[in-house]
């Protein structure tokens, strides 16, 4: 009967013989995706929505609470604040940090050099070294009696260097320096990318109207690199809310000296996987979820201001 | 000689004067940047030989002062060594095998899905490709109790399962996006003469499309032995017996481990830890050498989604 659909009601667009099977195989090929979406992305997605929503401790049923888990949250954990503050703290120092180092790289990078490969190699190298162990060289190098960092700063300057991992107000300077290890990953090679798209004109142009080499980076080089800007920002801002491995293998899970590298995500997971607070711990996740949305949302808005896009200037002349 | 030439002779004895005098500047800046690049790149790579020299050291040579920039004598069997204290290369092992499987889970399967998504037409096709691409932004937390619980309720706990099996379920967001973008600029005309000519869609899909779209293929596993090579969270979350555990958590454990034995036997342990991680590290490094290429493509091809 299905077969002769097409042919006895003309007026209804049905799909032809050829066109279900085409539509059929479709379906077949995208079903891994569309299991997977339906079993680990939106029934967890609406599970933990749920969850947020009640008192469950595994391995008792979970229990309707309405929002005490958000009010808790929001208001009650005290250490809720204390890693929000922490986070906070290294999202802001990381970023603008990590972004001027990498971008400094991808211009040192950008220019006729000998060995240039050899040396965009070198920079390459520790962003892809497992975090673990990137963490573990650091812990070891700036051991605050034995390590080297410390050692070496007694030699030049004659004093105590600082506790580093080990010492509440440098901890979180700590991991910034060895997130800035990484600056020469994806981050500068995105850079080089853009500035190898700034038309070379501008330059020559500039030149000729007697631009010196600031006013060229400031006249040209960012405006023309300001989508490759925002870009790195958002995915960085992105990437530094979700500090844990790092902040897991120096400090441990305690969270290091006087809750000092106590981070949102490791909060979150110490309440879902130590705790098994998992009602609490799904309402941390939505709330972590939200306020970087939010916190994206309102880059775009202003992006608006500061970030140019040619085309969209070509199509508005 | 005419007024006119004169000026022109003059313009261009200026032009030169100028881009002598530029060149001259660049020189004195281009050493300078040239200074700072090499004084930087020996600073980031400081800490890798440092790592791996200390790795090669006795105990007693970790803390010496002045510090032992390379030792005399390399101790190589510390590679061994680091084996027999804690089963390092069983955890090497466990993480290759999650590793390589869910590589190929995630590269084979997105690539299905993209296939599907760029060849055929189907209803709300459109609708799902909007959906493929706002999972990207969903962060991996807000998932991960609920997936904990139906890993656990499966029984697939304390095995490799979690790790792997969820790779071949699509491969992810972007992967699929990637694939269907390469797939959809091969010309359809390609497609229309393998049907007339009688191969099926998936005899299409395998032998000629995957070995067209090779620099897509080897771009993502790279990406994905990156990520679970080095992934910390997933293991421990899944993996409790330590026998399963992945290099990351055979790392952390070791640290906690050597703590212990520090104070016991009274003498470092840290050159067997750089050993670990030396080895750690060598997979990823190793594979970056070999196909640098292909990384960099990668790290383009995820800015260009923004």
């Amino acid at each position: 009967m299905a077969s002769t659909t097409a042919l006895s009601k003309p007026k209804k667009p049905r799909l032809s013989r050829l066109a279900r099977i085409e539509a059929l195989w479709g379906y077949v090929y995208i079903s891994p995706w569309i299991v997977g979406f339906v079993l680990l992305t939106l029934g967890p997605m609406l599970a933990s929505l749920y969850l947020s929503f009640t008192n469950y401790e595994i391995p008792f049923t979970p229990k309707w609470t309405g929002l005490a888990n958000y009010i808790r949250a929001i208001a009650q954990d005290e250490l809720v604040p204390k890693a929000v503050g922490n986070t906070l703290y290294y999202v802001g120092l990381s970023v603008p940090l990590g972004l001027t180092a990498s971008l400094l790289l991808a211009m040192l990078l950008d220019r006729k050099l000998p060995g240039r490969a050899v040396l965009r190699t070198v920079f390459y190298l520790p962003s892809i070294v497992p975090t673990v162990a990137s963490t573990l060289l650091f812990v070891f190098l700036f051991n605050p009696d034995l390590g080297l960092i410390n050692r070496w700063i007694y030699d030049v300057f004659g004093v105590r260097g600082p506790g580093w991992f080990k010492d509440m107000t440098w901890v979180k300077p700590t991991f910034v320096i060895l997130a800035l290890w990484g600056a020469g990953g994806a981050t500068m090679i995105i850079f080089l990318a853009g500035l190898q798209n700034v038309p070379q004109e501008l330059y020559e142009a500039a030149e000729v109207d007697g631009a010196g080499r600031l006013a060229k980076f400031i006249c040209i080089t960012l405006p023309m690199l300001s989508p490759t800007i925002f870009f790195n920002l958002i995915t960085g801002i992105i990437g530094a809310f979700h500090i844990f491995t790092s902040a897991y293998v120096a400090t441990g899970s305690d969270g290091g000296p006087m809750y000092a590298s106590y981070f949102y995500v490791l909060h979150l997971f110490l309440n879902a996987f130590r705790y098994w607070k998992t009602g609490y711990a799904a309402a941390l996740a939505w709330l972590l979820f939200l306020f970087v949305l939010v916190l994206t949302l309102i880059q775009f808005r202003f992006s608006k201001r500061w970030v140019y896009y040619e085309s969209a200037a070509m199509a508005e002349s | 000689m005419t007024a006119r030439d004169q000026l022109i002779a003059a313009r261009e004895m200026a032009a030169g004067a100028r881009s002598r005098k530029r060149r001259r500047r660049i020189g004195v800046f281009g050493v300078f940047a040239t200074l700072l690049t090499v004084g930087l790149a020996v600073l980031f790579f400081f800490p890798l030989f440092w790592a791996l020299s200390s790795a090669l050291k006795r105990p007693t040579e970790l803390y010496v002062i002045p510090p032992i920039w390379w030792p005399a004598s390399p101790q190589w069997q510390n590679f061994v060594e680091v084996g027999k204290v804690v089963p390092f290369y069983t955890y090497f092992k466990n993480t290759f095998v999650i590793t390589i499987l869910g590589m190929i889970g995630g590269v084979g399967s997105a690539s299905l899905v993209g296939y599907g998504f760029s060849a055929f037409r189907f209803p709300g096709r459109n609708i799902l490709f909007i959906i493929v691409l706002s999972t990207m932004i969903l962060p991996g937390e807000v998932t991960l109790i609920p997936t904990f619980l139906i890993f656990n309720r499966l029984g697939w706990v304390n095995t490799f399962k979690p790790l792997i099996v969820p790779n071949y379920l699509g491969g992810g967001a972007f992967s699929i996006f990637l694939f269907r973008q390469f797939f959809s600029s091969i010309p359809k005309d390609l497609n229309d003469a393998a049907k007339i000519d009688g191969c099926s869609s998936f005899r299409f899909y395998w032998r000629i499309l995957i070995p067209l779209s090779m620099p897509v293929v080897i771009t993502l596993c790279i990406l994905y032995f990156q990520f679970l090579w080095n992934d910390l969270m997933g293991p421990l979350i899944y993996l409790s017996s330590m026998e399963k555990y992945t290099i990351s958590q055979g790392l952390l454990f070791m640290r906690t481990y050597f703590t212990g034995t520090v104070s016991r036997v009274g003498q470092p342990m840290d050159h067997l830890l750089m050993a670990g991680s030396v080895v750690a590290m060598l997979p990823v490094l190793i594979i970056f050498l070999a196909l640098q290429r292909y990384f960099i493509k990668g790290v383009i091809m995820t800015g260009l989604k923004g």
